[in-house]
């Protein structure tokens, strides 16, 4: 168990491509961190550089008290769980996760009591003696892990590791590497494209877009106070909704109407030479149905729209409209519809997705009337994406 | 529907019997020779009317061809063992490494392999002469191993890039150095493509004529495929084909033993379950 600390690591690969560009991360020792970001923004090389499978290019990495830049993997006494599992497969189960001990000299017996009580951990008892061949994906997956936890590692690195699993059994999955953590307190990086899982299972998640580090926080900080359009683009499911917005006599003037800002946002606002053209966000939950509020609650700006898709999932109800107006892009929102395939289904970001209490009347093809609750608004620069209603330093 | 499947396996079934008939056919003749005694050799029977052994017999009577198969099966062995080894390390360095001149490599072996072997006869003859290794088996293996090994790192390289790169990055963040990993974990999964390309490298060593009879002069180094060729009939009218015949059917089996015995090795689907796929 150890802190790992990377100081201004980058990696640039001889073809003279910028994999990662001066990641500055504490992780304390127990904890854990997520690195999260679409395909090809650097997390997987970040996590195979602390692995000591990549070089480091600059910068220092220190793992415990020691700088391991130089140090081959062997020497780092760190473990990795990948995304395809990676067991040998001319070896049963036991041998699997006996290889690293093995590697290590350990004696047979030892070898034997560490493999079975990891084992048990695992439920893999009495699959000990198969082969990853008739193993199912979970056991194989389990296996991975148990090759992990065997040699009790200063650090295990996860490289996406239930990405390979069905939805029920990721979830499954997802709940036991959590508690299997919480139990070893083994410090633990993870690397995941999946915000939900960044979401549930990290202490710290550390966001990343073309090498650069966004925004590193938990994951409420990042939910609630998005550094950027990015972060704020990226975390939440569904994902935060952007219109384009001019700013006039101390209100948003958007497709929805103008929406008045409440004084802390208008300083914010100020403060930072906001330009006229802006971008808000608002997330689902950020309106309500007017028909449900009490009166005099939260005090908003009213709007109608009208219903085009309503998708119940029983607790709650999403319901889709389109504003007018073009939908909001910037490179950063062009990139994430790219990642997220909404290029590929043809579905724009022109919808507005608006989540609401189950108890909603709305109807498909029938007006409802939403209140926009202000406070918990973004409004971004266009120019740079950054957040100028929650400035940097203010979560 | 089971009448259409019927007829489609009774024409595999009849494909299969025509094929079968085409390839061995030469093989029986062969062996058909091998047990005619010298008098019904020439009577054009397909089934020999008085089986004998005598032509057995008579290549066993001798050192010539005794001393011949084991010089065969040495040569064969070691020139096997020696390329299948080089070749190894050659395409586990072709599949996984970038090196310079790795491409230069790879044209290099292929044109070992295109280069024909006769245009190399006399320069190898002179060499050997003089360097004093005409006429023994390391005169042999030398030149056995360089002409499979374009073979060897073929085969092998194939074999390599199958083999899925996380196995290695995760042997060596389990602790292995380089060596540790190539050694307990890439060279087991390449274990099917090790047997076939030794079946096929032995073949190749054991069935060649070119090297062995102009780099040879004596029983010393004077493998069988040669020695048949100094077979003499027992009078100097009659042609020696009983004993030829008898030879050719013996030196047939051990490449049968040797494709048998490494038939069970060669099982597909060694890396299944190594990765999700």
């Amino acid at each position: 168990m150890a802190e790992i600390i990377l100081e201004g690591v980058t990696k640039r690969f001889p073809d003279g491509a910028l994999a990662v560009k001066d990641v500055d991360l504490d992780i304390a020792d127990g904890e854990f961190v997520i690195l999260v970001g679409p395909s090809g923004c650097g997390k997987s090389t970040t996590l195979n550089m602390i692995a000591g499978l990549e070089d480091i290019t600059e910068g220092t990495l220190r793992i415990g008290d020691r700088v391991v830049n130089d140090l081959a993997p062997k020497e780092r006494d760190v473990a990795m769980v990948f995304q395809s599992y990676a067991l040998y497969p001319h070896m049963n189960v036991r041998e699997n996760m006996g290889f690293p001990l093995r590697l290590a000299k350990v004696d047979k017996v030892t070898i034997n009591t560490k493999v079975e009580e990891a084992a048990e951990v695992l439920d893999l008892t009495e699959h000990l003696d198969r082969k990853p061949a008739n193993l199912s994906g979970g056991q194989r997956q389990r296996v991975a892990m148990g090759r992990a936890i065997v040699r009790d590692p200063k650090a295990f690195l996860m490289d996406e590791p239930l990405s390979n699993l069905d939805a029920k059994l990721r979830v499954q999955m997802r709940t036991q590497i959590s508690r299997l953590q919480r139990r070893l307190g083994t410090t633990t990086v993870y690397v995941t494209h999946d915000q939900t899982e960044a979401m549930t299972l990290g202490d710290r998640v550390v966001v990343m877009r073309q090498g650069l580090v966004q925004q590193i926080g938990t994951p409420a900080e990042l939910y609630d106070f998005p550094r950027n359009i990015f972060v704020a683009g990226f975390i939440g499911s569904p994902a935060m909704n952007f219109l384009n917005a001019t700013l006039e006599d101390g209100a948003l003037r958007t497709a929805l109407g103008d929406l008045p800002l409440d004084d802390r946002t208008r300083q914010s606002l100020e403060r930072q030479n906001a330009p006229r053209e802006v971008i808000v966000g608002l997330r689902p939950e950020a309106f309500e149905d007017v028909a449900l509020s009490h009166d005099g609650d939260h005090a908003g700006p009213v709007f109608i729209a009208t219903v085009e898709v309503l998708e119940s999932l029983g607790s709650d109800v999403y319901v889709y409209f389109t504003a007018e107006g073009g939908p909001a892009t910037t490179t950063e929102l062009e990139e994430l519809a790219t990642d997220s395939g909404m290029r590929d289904t043809g579905a724009d970001a022109h919808h507005i997705v608006v989540r609401l209490d189950a108890a909603t009347r709305a109807r498909e093809g029938e007006p409802v009337e939403l209140r926009v609750h202000m406070a918990k608004a973004h409004v971004f620069d266009p120019a740079t994406g950054a957040n100028l209603t929650h400035p940097v330093g203010a979560a | 529907m089971a009448a259409v499947g019927k007829t489609h396996a009774a024409r595999w079934g009849v494909m299969n019997v025509v094929v079968v008939l085409y390839a061995l056919f030469p093989v029986w003749w062969i062996a058909a020779l091998s047990f005619k005694d010298p008098a019904t050799l020439t009577d054009g029977d397909y089934i020999p009317r008085d089986w004998t052994l005598e032509n057995y017999r008579g290549i066993f009577d001798t050192s010539e061809f005794t001393r011949a198969l084991i010089n065969s099966i040495g040569i064969a062995l070691i020139a096997t063992v020696i390329a299948v080894a080089l070749g190894i390390m050659a395409a586990y360095a072709v599949a996984r490494l970038r090196f310079p001149g790795k491409r230069l490599l790879i044209g290099m072996s292929l044109l070992i392999a295109m280069f024909p072997p006769i245009s190399l006869v006399s320069p190898l003859f002179n060499i050997e002469r003089i360097i004093g290794i005409f006429d023994t088996w390391i005169g042999l293996i030398i030149p056995y191993m360089t002409f499979s090994l374009p073979l060897a790192i073929y085969t092998l390289s194939a074999f390599f890039r199958e083999i899925p790169w996380d196995l290695e990055k995760a042997a060596k963040v389990d602790g292995a150095t380089p060596a540790q990993a190539f050694r307990m974990v890439i060279v087991p999964l390449a274990a099917p493509g090790v047997f076939t390309t030794a079946i096929l490298v032995f073949i190749f060593c054991w069935n060649d004529f070119l090297f062995a009879i102009s780099l040879t002069s004596t029983e010393a180094a004077r493998t069988v495929p040669a020695a048949i060729a100094f077979f003499t009939g027992s009078s100097q009218f009659q042609q020696p084909t009983g004993s030829i015949a008898a030879a050719a059917v013996v030196i047939t089996i051990p490449i049968v033993i040797f494709v048998l015995l490494f038939q069970r090795r060669i099982v597909a689907g060694l890396t299944s379950g190594a990765v999700k796929g």
